[in-house]
C-alpha cells in the first residue's frame, strides 16, 4: 500500500499538540466536579474492599448516616486485597480517588503516606467529636507516618477459633458451660481435633489452606518469632520457623484438616459440618450466623488455640484514610471527617455485627459490648493479636503473605514437605529484599 | 485513506466564504478535512502516542506510582529486565501459550470454516455456534469455565470420576493452570479466525470446483490442491493475527490463573507488567518490560508484512 500524498498545508505538531490538549481539557474540566456536590447536598464518596459479609454491615451503616446526615455517601466495594490496592494507589496518584477509603493499618507504610494520601489534622478529629485519648496507644501510634496522622482506626480483626458446640459435644471437648476445652501446647489441641474428627467422619478443623500465611505468622509468633527485616536481607529464627510449618504438615498429613481448601470451602465445610472447628477470621461470623437462621448451625467462637504457650494469633486494623486529592472542597472534607466519626462512634454494630474488635474505645469499654455474645469470649484477641513484619511488601493482601502463602498451600497439599517450604520462604523473602524499594 | 478523499472535498468547500476552517490559516482550503480527523487523532495521541513516548521515557527512570520525585537510571531497568528470572520466565508462558493456542486456533478456525461452508440446511445453526462464543465477555467465559473446571464437583471432574478416566482430579489440567486455559481461548476466540476463513472461502469462485469436477477430480483433491492455495494470503493474515493475539494473552489468564485468591505461581508476560507497575508501583520497570513485549511483537509484524507483500509481487 502507498502512502497517499501527505495534504496541502498539512497538521504542524505543534497545532496539533495544542488542540489536542484543548480536547483534553476539555474532556477533563467535566470530572472534577463530580465531587462538588450536587443540589445542595454534600457528596462524599467512599471506597472499600469489605467484599466479605461485614460488607452488608457496612452497607447499613452507611444507610444510617445518610439518614442522620444528608450527606449523600457513595460507597463502592473493590475485590478484597490487591485489587482494591491497585486501585486506590492508581487513583491517589493522579489525585481523583475517593474521598476516603478503608485500608488495613498494616499496609499504611506501602501506600507511601507522603505522596498518596492526605494528612488528617487531629483539630478536624476533635471537631468532629473524636479524641485521641479514644483510642488504644499501640493503635494509635501506627496510623502515624513521619509524624503526621494518616489513618483512623476502625477496628481490629484476628484469626479466631470458631467451634460447632452440637460436635463438639459429642466429641466430649465442651466444658459444663458449653465453652470449648482450652488445649496447651500442640498435642493437646491435636487430640481434641483426633475427638472431633471422630464425630464428623472428615475433618478436625475445617482451615483455610490458602491463607497460610495468617496461620504460620500466628504459629510462629506464639514461640516469640521475629521477621526482621534489613536492606539487604533478613533474619527469620529457622528452628521456630519449622515449628510452625511442621504443624502444618502434620495437621494436613493426619487429615485433621483439608488438604485443599479455599475460603468458600472452608466456611462450607464448617457450616456443612465437615469440620467441627474452624480458625478463620471474626468476620466469618455473619456468615454463619446467617447459615444458623438459614438452616441451624450452633456455634460459638474463642481465641486462637495455644499451640505454642500462649494465645497470640495473626491480625490486623480497618483503617479510614483520605486518599491524595488534587484540591478538598471544604464542606466534602469536613463531611467526609464527619463521616468517620460517625463510623467510630456507631461501631458498636460494627463488632456485634461484623465480629470485628472496635478500635474506638467509648464502644469497646460500655457495658454493652461487655457483655456482647459472643465477642466478650473472644475479646482478648486485641491484646494478642500480631501485626504482619514491618516491610514494605508485608501487610494484609500484601507481596510476601501472598506468596509465602503459596508456598504454605503446598505444605497442606503434601507437595512441600516442611524444611522444602522453609528454604522457598527464605528464596521468596530475598527475592522481594533484593527489589528496587519503589516506596522511599 | 481517508483523508485522500476527504482533501479534495475540502479543496472545493473551502473557497465558500462561511468556511469553518480558522481565518488565520494561510492555506485555508487544507484545514477542512483535518477538523473531521481531529477527535481521533486527540484521541489517538493522548492514549496512545503520549503514553508510549511517557513509557519509552520512563523506562530509563525509577518513576513509581507513588509519585515521589523521578531520577534517570539510564539503563538499569533494561539490564534488570533481562537478568530478571521471573521475568523471562513469565516471558516464556506467554511464549509457551502462544506456540499451544495458534496451531489448533488455525486450524480448527479453517476445519470448521470449510464445514460451516459446505453445510446447505444447517449453515446458519454452525456459523451462529461457532462465531458465539467470541461475543461473551471474557469475565462470564471465564467464570464458566471455572466451574467446569472445579476440582471437586465441576463437570469435567464429575464425567471423568463417573467414566473412570481420572478419579476425582482432572488429570489433563493437573500440572498447570496453562492447558485450561488455553483449551478455553480456543473455544473462545475461534470464532474470529473461523470468520475470516469463511469469508475467504465465500470468495473462492464456483468454476473453479465446477472445472475440477469435469476433470474428474475427488473433493480431498479439491480441498488440496484448490482450496488451501486459494487460502493461502487468509492463513498469514489470521496465523500472524493469531500470533499478535496470543502474545497479549493477559485477561483469561488473570481472571483465571491469576487474581488474589488464587495460587497459581506461574504469570504470563503482561500480568507481570501489570504486578511490576501497579500492584508493585515500578512503573518504570514495567515501562522496560512493556517495550521487551512490543518489540517481539513488532518482529512478529515485520515478518508478516514481509510475507504478505513478497506474495503480492
Amino acid at each position: 500500500m502507498r502512502n497517499p500524498p501527505s495534504p496541502p498545508g498539512a497538521l504542524s505538531r505543534r497545532a496539533l499538540l495544542t488542540g489536542t490538549a484543548a480536547a483534553a481539557g476539555l474532556g477533563l474540566a467535566g470530572c472534577g466536579s463530580i465531587t462538588g456536590g450536587i443540589g445542595g447536598g454534600t457528596t462524599v464518596k467512599q471506597w472499600n474492599l469489605l467484599a466479605g459479609s461485614d460488607g452488608a454491615i457496612m452497607t447499613t451503616m452507611h444507610e444510617q448516616f445518610m439518614e442522620e446526615t444528608g450527606v449523600d455517601l457513595k460507597a463502592t466495594t473493590f475485590a478484597w486485597g490487591t485489587p482494591f490496592y491497585t486501585k486506590l494507589v492508581m487513583g491517589a496518584s493522579g489525585g481523583n480517588a475517593a474521598d476516603v477509603a478503608t485500608i488495613h493499618l498494616s499496609r499504611l507504610q506501602s501506600l507511601s503516606p507522603s505522596t498518596l494520601l492526605d494528612a488528617i489534622e487531629i483539630d478536624e478529629l476533635v471537631d468532629a467529636g473524636l479524641d485521641p485519648e479514644d483510642f488504644t496507644p499501640d493503635i494509635w501510634d501506627r496510623c502515624f507516618s513521619d509524624d503526621r496522622l494518616y489513618a483512623v482506626p476502625l477496628d481490629t480483626h484476628a484469626l479466631v477459633n470458631y467451634y460447632n458446640r452440637t460436635i463438639c459435644e459429642q466429641a466430649g471437648v465442651l466444658n459444663p458451660d458449653g465453652t470449648l476445652l482450652e488445649t496447651h501446647g500442640v498435642e493437646e489441641y491435636f487430640d481434641l481435633l483426633r475427638a472431633v474428627k471422630d464425630v464428623t467422619g472428615e475433618y478436625g478443623t475445617s482451615l483455610d489452606t490458602n491463607a497460610g500465611w495468617r496461620q504460620f505468622w500466628a504459629w510462629y509468633r506464639q514461640q516469640d518469632g521475629e521477621w526482621i527485616f534489613h536492606e539487604d536481607g533478613f533474619e527469620l529464627d529457622d528452628d521456630k520457623a519449622l515449628n510452625a510449618i511442621d504443624t502444618m504438615w502434620r495437621m494436613a498429613d493426619e487429615g485433621l484438616c483439608p488438604r485443599i481448601s479455599d475460603g468458600g470451602a472452608t466456611a462450607a465445610n464448617f457450616e456443612n459440618g465437615a469440620g467441627g472447628l474452624v480458625q478463620v477470621g471474626n468476620w466469618e461470623i455473619t456468615r454463619f450466623r446467617a447459615f444458623n437462621e438459614a438452616q441451624g448451625l450452633d456455634f460459638s467462637m474463642t481465641e486462637m488455640p495455644d499451640f505454642f504457650g500462649n494465645r497470640r494469633t495473626q491480625g490486623d486494623c480497618h483503617a479510614f484514610v483520605l486518599p491524595r486529592h488534587n484540591s478538598w472542597n471544604a464542606d466534602v472534607r469536613k463531611a467526609t471527617v464527619d463521616y468517620v466519626a460517625f463510623m467510630l462512634q456507631n461501631s458498636f454494630q460494627w463488632g456485634a455485627g461484623a465480629g470485628h474488635t472496635p478500635a474506638y474505645l467509648p464502644v469497646t469499654d460500655s457495658p454493652e459490648y461487655q457483655d456482647l455474645e459472643p465477642n466478650a469470649e473472644y475479646s482478648g484477641v486485641v491484646d494478642n493479636v500480631q501485626f504482619d513484619p514491618d516491610v514494605w511488601f508485608a501487610g494484609s493482601a500484601a507481596r510476601l503473605p501472598d506468596e509465602v502463602g503459596r508456598v504454605f498451600a503446598g505444605v497442606y497439599s503434601g507437595a512441600n514437605d516442611p524444611e522444602t517450604a522453609l528454604a522457598a520462604i527464605k528464596d521468596v523473602a530475598q527475592t522481594m529484599v533484593e527489589l528496587p524499594n519503589p516506596i522511599d | 485513506m481517508s483523508t485522500d478523499t476527504a482533501t479534495p472535498e475540502a479543496a472545493s468547500t473551502a473557497d465558500r466564504p462561511p468556511s469553518p476552517a480558522p481565518a488565520r490559516a494561510p492555506k485555508r482550503r487544507s484545514w477542512l478535512g483535518l477538523w473531521f480527523v481531529l477527535p481521533f487523532v486527540a484521541v489517538y495521541a493522548v492514549f496512545m502516542i503520549w503514553p508510549m513516548l511517557l513509557g519509552l521515557y520512563y523506562s530509563f527512570t525509577d518513576k513509581s506510582l507513588t509519585g515521589r520525585p523521578v531520577e534517570w537510571i539510564g539503563l538499569e531497568n533494561w539490564i534488570e529486565a533481562f537478568g530478571d528470572p521471573a521475568a523471562m520466565d513469565s516471558l516464556w508462558n506467554t511464549a509457551w501459550f502462544t506456540i499451544l493456542s495458534t496451531p489448533p486456533l488455525v486450524v480448527l478456525g479453517l476445519a470448521f470454516a470449510l464445514l460451516a461452508h459446505r453445510a446447505r440446511r444447517l449453515g446458519w445453526f454452525l456459523r451462529l455456534s461457532f462465531f458465539a462464543p467470541f461475543v461473551i465477555p471474557v469475565s462470564v467465559v471465564t467464570m464458566v469455565w471455572l466451574w467446569m473446571y472445579q476440582p471437586a464437583g465441576g463437570l469435567f471432574n464429575h464425567y471423568l470420576g463417573e467414566w473412570g478416566l481420572g478419579g476425582d482430579h482432572l488429570w489433563a489440567f493437573q500440572q498447570d493452570a496453562m492447558g485450561s486455559v488455553v483449551v478455553t481461548t480456543v473455544w473462545w476466540t475461534l470464532g474470529f479466525n473461523f470468520l475470516l476463513y469463511l469469508a475467504a472461502l465465500q470468495t473462492i469462485p464456483a468454476e473453479v470446483y465446477e472445472a475440477a469436477d469435469i476433470d474428474g477430480a475427488n473433493s480431498l483433491q479439491k480441498l488440496w490442491s484448490i482450496t488451501l492455495p486459494l487460502l493461502k494470503r487468509t492463513t498469514a493474515l489470521v496465523i500472524v493475527l493469531q500470533l499478535i493475539a496470543s502474545l497479549r494473552i493477559f485477561d483469561q489468564y488473570y481472571l483465571m490463573a491469576g487474581g488474589a485468591s488464587n495460587l497459581a505461581t506461574e504469570n504470563v508476560f503482561i500480568q507481570y507488567i501489570y504486578n511490576s507497575g501497579f500492584v508493585g508501583f515500578r512503573i518504570g520497570y514495567a515501562s522496560a518490560l512493556s517495550y521487551i513485549l512490543f518489540a517481539c511483537i513488532i518482529v512478529i509484524a515485520l515478518i508478516q508484512f514481509r510475507l504478505l507483500s513478497r506474495r503480492e509481487d
